[in-house]
Parts: C-alpha cells; sequence; structure tokens
C-alpha cells in the first residue's frame, strides 16, 4: 500500500461488533454511490474516506503503477479548484488528509473537527468527476511519483528483493506486479493514459463513501445527497476473473543485492475469504495459524526460532483474510550471525511440519482468541482504522458486514481445523522461496568521515 | 483599518462560529507514595486503559557506553522476577494486554494497554511491575539480545537515510550525549556487559525519576492504586541530573559520505530548542509554515510541488530537554542532490530573513487550531501527549491553553525568533549517497 505523503502505521488485523457496539448505518444513492456511516463521539472529529473499486490489480501489463499514479494526480486540480488547492482548503479547516493505493483499491481521506465534513464532502464530490490532468503537472509529479520508488523500493534490498518474490511466486496474478509499478511502466505513463484510467474507474457508482465520528447518520445521508447526488454514473469495465492458476511445483529465487544481512521470505498460495468458495472456516483456520506462529511475543516464531533455537534474529509470519484474490501466507525472517539461510529456512519448515503434525494446545489456541478480542476493542480506539475496515472490506468485494462476523468466526476454529488447513495449503507444490544474498557494501557508520566544507554560496 | 485587520477578525469570527469551544481533558497529577509523579486523565466510552511509565534513562544517560540505555530496556520483558521472557508474553498475552518498551534520547518508556475487566489488568499490571523492578538480564538473554542489538546496527548501515541521520547528529553535538544514535555502535555495543545493565538499571529505573500516565475508563481511586502497584518494586532513587547543555557551533560544515543507493540523503540544520523554550509557540508555528505541514508548507511547494524534486521534503524542530535540533531533510536522484539541497536551503533563508506572509500565518493557525481536536481524539494519543507535558515539567493547562498560545503568535514574533535561531552561518549539512561524491 503506497501513500501519497507520509507513511501511516496500518495494522491490518480484523475486528468485529458485538451487541453493545456502534451500528453501521448503510446508504445507497440514486447513482449508485455507497455510504456507511459509524457514530463515535468520544470527541468532535470525524474522518471522511472515499474508497474506489481500482488498485494495481485492476491493472495490465505495460501500465502498472497507473492506479497510483491516478492518485498522486487527484491533487492537481479540478475546473473549480487549480492545483495544490485541495491540500490547501483542507489545512484552512484544521485537516489532515492524505491518499494511499493498494492492490485491491484507491482511497483518499482527510481528518476533521466534526462540522468541517461539507468541506471534506464538497471537495471529493468534485474531483470525483472533474479532475483536470493538466499535462504540465503530471510531467512534475511522474517525477515525484520515480522519487517515491527510488526511495521505496529501489534503494531499500529488502522491497526490492519482495518485489522480485512477488513475480516470481505469481505465474498470472496481477498480484505479481507492484503497486508503485515497473521503472519503465511509470517512465511511460502519459496523461492520455490517467486520462483513460480516470474516466474508466471514478464515478459515484465505483466508490464507497465511509464516515466514523462525532456525527449523525441521517444527518450524513442528506450531506451525501447533496454533494455527491449530482454525479452521473458510469458504465463501469467487466472485471475479468485474472485467477491465478494451479501452481504445479516449488519454486525458489536468489536475489544479490548491496545489503548488509541476509534475508529469506517463503510464501504459500492460499485462498482468500473472497475466493475461498463455501469452506470459508479455512481462511479463518489460516487466519490462526499465522496467530499461533506470529500472533505476539509467546508466539512460536518468537519463543521457539528467535529465543530457543535462537536461529533467527527476527521472524514473521502473515495472511491476508481480506485480499480480493487468493493471495500469500508468507514467513520471513533474518538469520542470526552464525546461521544461514538454509538453516533457517529448515526451522521455519519445521514449524509448518508441526501445525500438520501436531495439535495445538489448548491454551495456545486460548491465547490467540484472547488477544483477538482485546485488540478487537482496541481497534475502537482508533476512528480512522475502524473506517479502514470498513472500506476495504467493502471495496474487495465482501461487504463490512464481513468485520463483524470475524471475532465469532475465529472464536470457532478448532485445533483441528487448523491441521487440515496446513496439511491442505502449507505444502510444497504452493511453496515460492526467495534468499536475498548480500553483495558487499562499503562500511556504513563506521566508514571514516570525508568531511570537508562544500564551499559555495548554497551552504551559507 | 489594515487590511491585516480585517482578516484576522474575520478568522476569530470563523473559529467562534463553526468550531465549538473543545473541552480539553483535565489532567489529574499528584505524587506516589514512592515519589514517583502521576499523570491521570479518566476517560469514557472503552472498557481499556492506556498507562505509560516514562523514566529519565534515555541514551543521553548512555556516558561513553553507547547503546546501553537501549538494550537495558529491550531487555526488560526476557525475564523479570519468576518469570522468563515465555512466561512473561504468556501472561500478558492470554490476557490480551500489550506491552512496548522504548528508548529516545531523553526518555525510556514502558506502555501498557490492558482492558479495564479487574482480573485481566490485575494480571496485566502485576507483571508489569515485576519487569520494571525485577527484570533478570540473564546472561544467555543478555548474549542474545546483544546480538541482535549488534545485528540491528550492522542492517542500518544498508539504510542511506539511517546514515544521514547519523551523521547529522554527530556533526551537530560532537561529544554532547546527544550525538550518538540511541541503539549505539558495533564497537560500543560489544564490550558491554550484563553487570552494565544491572547497573544502569539500579540508577536510572527509580521512582523518583518516573513519570506515570494513565489514561482510560477508571476511577481516581483505582489510579492511585494502579499507579502505587506499578512502581510498588522500584527504589526510591533520585532523579537524573541535568545534561549539560550542547556546545555551541559558530561555523558552516558539510560532510558527504558515498553510498551506492539511487538516491542522495540530505540532513541540514542546526541545534535548536528546548521542550521549555521561551519561543516554542513562534517556532513551531514558523516550521509549522516552513516545512512542518506536509505538502502546503514552504519546503515541499518548492522543492516538490513546483519542481518535482523530491518525494519528502520537510523541516522541523525537535524539542528535547536540552536543545534539540532544527532540521531540513529530503532525498532525490543522485544527479540532482545539490540543486534540490540549494532548492530548500534558499527556502529557509528567505523565511528566516523575511518570516512568513500574513496570509500563510493565518492559514497555519487555522491549521493548527482548527485540528487541534485530532491530537487527542484517541486514548492513545492522549497518552503521548500527556506523556510529553509531563516529562518537560510544562504546565499541566498546556493542552487547555495550546490554541490560545497559537493564536497569540504574530508574523514579528517569529521573525524575530527565527533570525535568532535559524542562523544560515551556523548550519551542518549532511549528504549520503551517490551524489556525494
Amino acid at each position: 500500500m503506497l501513500f501519497r505523503g507520509l507513511r501511516l502505521a496500518l495494522l491490518v488485523s480484523p475486528l468485529s461488533l458485538h451487541a453493545a457496539e456502534p451500528a453501521v448505518h448503510e446508504f445507497r444513492l440514486d447513482n449508485g454511490l455507497k455510504l456507511l456511516v459509524q457514530e463515535d463521539h468520544r470527541a468532535p472529529a470525524v474522518v471522511s474516506q472515499v474508497w474506489y473499486k481500482v488498485g494495481a490489480s485492476y491493472e495490465h501489463g505495460g501500465i502498472t503503477g497507473i492506479s497510483h499514479m491516478l492518485e498522486h494526480m487527484m491533487f492537481k486540480g479540478t475546473e473549480k479548484h487549480p492545483p495544490g488547492e485541495f491540500s490547501r482548503i483542507i489545512a484552512a479547516n484544521g485537516g489532515r488528509e492524505n491518499a494511499f493505493t493498494g492492490q485491491d483499491y484507491t482511497a483518499y481521506f482527510q481528518t476533521l473537527e466534526k462540522t468541517r465534513l461539507p468541506v471534506s464532502f464538497e471537495l471529493e464530490a468534485d474531483r470525483m468527476r472533474y479532475l483536470l490532468l493538466a499535462d504540465k503537472e503530471f510531467k512534475k509529479e511522474q517525477q515525484v511519483v520515480l522519487e517515491e520508488r527510488r526511495l521505496r523500493t529501489d534503494d531499500q534490498p529488502r522491497a526490492k528483493m519482495e518485489e522480485h518474490f512477488q513475480s516470481l511466486a505469481y505465474t498470472n496474478s496481477p498480484y505479481k506486479n507492484p503497486v508503485i509499478g515497473w521503472p519503465d511502466d511509470v517512465g511511460g505513463l502519459t496523461v492520455d493514459d490517467l486520462k483513460y484510467w480516470y474516466g474508466l474507474w471514478y464515478a459515484p457508482n465505483n466508490a464507497t463513501v465511509v464516515i466514523v465520528g462525532d456525527v449523525n447518520p441521517q444527518e450524513v445521508y442528506t450531506l451525501a445527497k447533496k454533494h455527491f447526488g449530482p454525479l452521473k454514473p458510469s458504465k463501469l469495465p467487466e472485471i475479468k476473473p485474472r485467477g491465478e492458476v494451479e501452481q504445479l511445483g516449488p519454486r525458489r529465487m536468489t536475489v544479490h543485492l548491496p545489503a548488509k544481512l541476509p534475508y529469506l521470505v517463503m510464501g504459500y498460495k492460499t485462498p482468500a475469504l473472497r475466493t475461498i468458495g463455501q469452506e470459508d472456516w479455512e481462511a479463518y483456520a489460516l487466519e490462526v495459524a499465522a496467530g499461533i506462529l506470529d500472533g505476539g511475543n509467546s508466539a512460536r516464531l518468537s519463543s521457539r526460532l528467535v529465543r530457543g533455537q535462537q536461529v533467527a534474529a527476527s521472524a514473521g509470519a502473515g495472511y491476508d483474510l481480506y485480499s480480493r484474490l487468493s493471495n500469500l501466507f508468507t514467513l520471513e525472517g533474518t538469520p542470526v550471525q552464525g546461521k544461514t539461510l538454509q538453516a533457517l529456512e529448515k526451522a521455519l519448515r519445521e514449524e509448518i511440519r508441526r501445525l500438520q503434525d501436531e495439535s495445538v494446545s489448548a491454551a495456545e489456541l486460548e491465547r490467540v482468541k484472547a488477544q483477538v478480542l482485546a485488540h478487537h476493542v482496541y481497534q475502537r480506539d482508533s476512528m480512522f482504522y475502524q473506517a479502514m475496515q470498513l472500506g476495504a472490506t467493502e471495496t474487495v468485494g465482501l461487504g463490512w458486514k464481513t468485520i463483524q462476523e470475524y471475532v465469532d468466526k475465529v472464536n470457532a476454529v478448532t485445533a483441528e481445523q487448523i491441521q487440515q488447513v496446513a496439511r491442505k495449503y502449507l505444502i510444497d507444490d504452493r511453496l515460492s522461496v526467495a534468499y536475498l544474498e548480500p553483495l558487499p557494501l562499503p562500511e556504513g557508520a563506521k566508514a571514516p568521515e570525508e568531511t570537508a566544507p562544500m564551499g559555495g554560496d548554497h551552504v551559507r | 483599518m489594515s487590511v491585516k485587520r480585517v482578516s484576522r477578525c474575520l478568522v476569530l469570527l470563523f473559529l467562534l462560529i463553526s468550531a465549538p469551544v473543545y473541552a480539553v481533558p483535565e489532567i489529574q497529577h499528584w505524587v506516589s507514595p514512592q515519589g514517583g509523579r502521576i499523570y491521570f486523565v479518566p476517560t469514557e466510552g472503552l472498557p481499556l486503559l492506556d498507562v505509560r511509565v516514562v523514566f529519565d534513562a534515555g541514551s543521553a544517560r548512555d556516558a561513553e557506553k553507547f547503546g546501553l540505555a537501549a538494550l537495558t530496556s529491550g531487555m526488560l520483558d526476557t525475564g523479570a522476577g519468576d518469570w522468563d521472557a515465555d512466561a512473561i508474553a504468556q501472561r500478558l498475552e492470554s490476557v490480551g494486554a500489550s506491552l512496548g518498551t522504548g528508548v529516545s534520547r531523553d526518555t525510556a518508556w514502558l506502555s501498557l494497554r490492558s482492558l479495564t475487566h479487574p482480573e485481566k489488568l490485575g494480571v496485566a499490571l502485576e507483571t508489569g511491575r515485576e519487569i520494571l523492578a525485577r527484570p533478570r538480564f540473564e546472561q544467555k538473554d543478555f548474549d542474545r539480545e546483544k546480538n541482535r542489538t549488534l545485528l540491528a546496527i550492522k542492517q542500518r548501515g544498508e539504510q542511506p537515510d539511517d546514515l544521514a541521520e547519523i551523521a547529522f547528529f554527530q556533526a551537530l553535538y560532537g561529544n554532547h550525549p546527544y550525538a550518538h544514535p540511541q541503539e549505539g555502535f558495533t564497537e560500543t555495543v560489544e564490550p558491554l556487559t550484563r553487570e552494565d545493565l544491572v547497573d544502569f538499571h539500579k540508577r536510572y529505573y527509580v521512582a523518583k525519576n518516573a513519570i506515570v500516565v494513565i489514561v482510560g475508563e477508571v476511577k481516581r481511586a483505582d489510579a492511585e492504586s494502579i499507579a502505587e502497584k506499578l512502581l510498588s518494586g522500584l527504589e526510591q532513587g533520585a532523579v537524573s541530573p541535568a545534561l549539560s547543555a550542547p556546545e555551541p557551533i559558530h561555523s558552516v560544515e558539510t560532510v558527504k559520505r558515498p553510498f551506492p543507493s539511487e538516491q542522495t540523503h540530505v540532513r541540514a540544520g542546526l541545534i535548536g530548542m528546548t521542550a521549555t523554550d521561551p519561543d516554542y509557540f513562534p517556532l513551531y508555528v514558523g516550521n509549522h509554515i516552513l516545512g512542518g505541514s506536509g505538502l502546503v508548507s514552504r519546503i515541499s511547494e518548492e522543492v516538490r510541488e513546483k519542481r518535482g524534486l523530491s518525494y519528502n521534503a520537510y523541516s522541523y524542530f525537535m524539542p528535547l530537554r536540552e536543545a534539540g535540533p532544527f532540521q531540513v531533510g529530503l532525498q532525490t536522484r543522485n544527479d540532482q542532490a545539490e540543486e534540490a539541497l540549494r532548492v530548500a536551503l534558499k527556502t529557509v533563508k528567505d523565511f528566516a530573513a523575511n518570516g512568513p506572509t500574513d496570509k500563510e500565518l493565518e492559514a497555519a493557525k487555522k491549521n493548527i487550531i482548527g485540528g487541534f481536536v485530532l491530537r487527542l481524539d484517541s486514548n492513545q494519543k492522549l497518552t503521548e501527549q500527556v506523556a510529553i507535558v509531563a516529562f518537560y515539567n510544562r504546565p499541566l493547562d498546556y493542552l487547555a491553553r495550546f490554541t490560545e498560545k497559537v493564536e497569540a503568535v504574530t508574523r514579528e514574533d517569529i521573525k524575530r525568533a527565527f533570525r535568532s535561531r535559524v542562523d544560515p552561518d551556523k548550519l551542518r549539512t549532511v549528504l549520503v549517497g551517490g551524489g556525494a561524491k
């Protein structure tokens, strides 16, 4: 996921709603725009987010990164508001704003004192249909995005390695392409490409507006009708399935990059909740399996690999329940000094074997569930996070009600089910492995300092 | 009547009409029987509690053993009292509690989040008390954590931005305790022993050197017993001695370090202000305009929006107990590093010489004041803000009077403060990357 401005910490772990919890109010405008409102009256603030069903996984070869590029251009002016004015107006209203693009969505947000919500709606409605996309602004912003790519990927050994890993693991799924796009694709985009992309996807019937805060749902609905109601819907493109073909055997890759430490990533092809069909308990069992391995400091990877065997300096596991297409159950880690990538891989695979062969103890399972319950309350401390949950599940096609089911579904997972999914999905034929083997770098902090006055006016 | 005055009046009117006065939560303060300073804000609506214990035990207390404070903090939850790392983690996680520890240059902190359910909270607090008061620092845990720290230090060497940050602080602070990075260097961490950690803990993790921030859905009496319980194992001890002020800088200097990256990471700055600086508000509001308000700030406007030279260009003051840095930062393609730096520094110089325009100041005030509630709209943010007020001994009504202080800042205040503090003849500049040749 990429942010236009500074990176925000984003915790993608789920939440659910029980009886005593705030209700979600769902509305639909005549033009197809969906509105979700959740009340939170603890402080006089409001989070406003607009989610579009478009992201990197909607792109095809040659134009990768176009959704993210367009996200940047959404701040570059409409007929009514010249470039930069969007941000200035939000700032003058005490607001904070940004946007982010992922594989499955593009979203824009403002956080405001509650009476300023109309400002957000006026501006968001305006740029939903009336973006200018001027060539001069585009050329500059393209350079900014290329700088962003250098910063996030090209100069980050692990990020670069993971980019290569994704393109190894997937054969035809669009998840094989990075959200920010391949360098030549980003450099080759034109303003006409962006106009075409904007025309395809930016319409009220492809958007979900999510509001969480100190608001009255009916009033928000009225306000939404006023600002978004007049916008014309589009005939949206048909979404092609693009399902990943079956993997026919393990895949391996070694990446050589200037770096200080070796690094390992492994990924097993797994279905997501949305692609799993009737047996949705499998997705929740995979979610709990990830928690058994990496749900805190007492979980197996920390307890056994970092502390017990001391083979890993750090190790993690992850599974994304809420992706639009089938995804990967991942393991990653850094070996301690003196241990090899091979030794770390062996230890990680041993943990997978244990999930397959041994039943998880009742105490261990209870611990994962206790954390899920507690974190579910903690998440309600962040209005922004709650809006994220509503927007993401709605936009990938699961529907926001999915998050209300989360705690119950996780609680229903049994030790036997964890074993079953481990045997079914965490197998060699579904596995891809990548090693980062460092090439030498010049010594960093220890290097003799080359200290000399630079001269010239500009440093004075 | 000048145009300026008209617009100022309109601003105030606008705020009065459309931004109802937000009642900033009141901070309750007392001293625990052990001598710890307690700060409490009751909240309603969620059955959760955040506790943050902050010691004056950051990396500035390392003396020559750079990395000691960080390693001490990092080892707290690897064994305490009767429990090893697994037992501690299992206790906390079985009640869903979250524990974090960390250090800054000034502080070492422990944060604990728990449900208010009495049994769960009881387990979380008991665990927290043992971690604070009776960490084991066992040899085998120490060896492992030291090795992990050494690896993390090594990995830092693949991050040009980290290297730029380290070089910048060294260029600014020389031999001052703020000069070195919190995690230390390979050659200073390697010789550390577990006895160093035991001694550091004994000296600095003491009640009189602690503040405790409690935010959540509990009553005052509960908060009192929570604080007392948490600190009950600590010795009374003494507050940390004052740090020396950093040596003033009287020259321009540029450090260049080649690195095989596509971008050059740039830092420029000087010694800025303390957390209790009398010019805090003019400098804060001024920097908000200069480089502290994201994409609408002057530096971002010049470097990114007008010229497409960088993804992220900014400036900020980092107020610390003693004077922290003022820094300008950006990163850009190697061949345009000098150009981007020139643009950023020209922007700083212009601002330091002339200050903001009326329009800019007005916009900044609207942003800061209109958005003030967003700084406090969750228990977590409230906890962090109160911890800063508490640690730096700011007045208890600091948050309540924040917007009023911002409103009082004038263009002349900013101009005067920047002219005296941001002297272009004292700038230290660091470039790390392929452009640093």
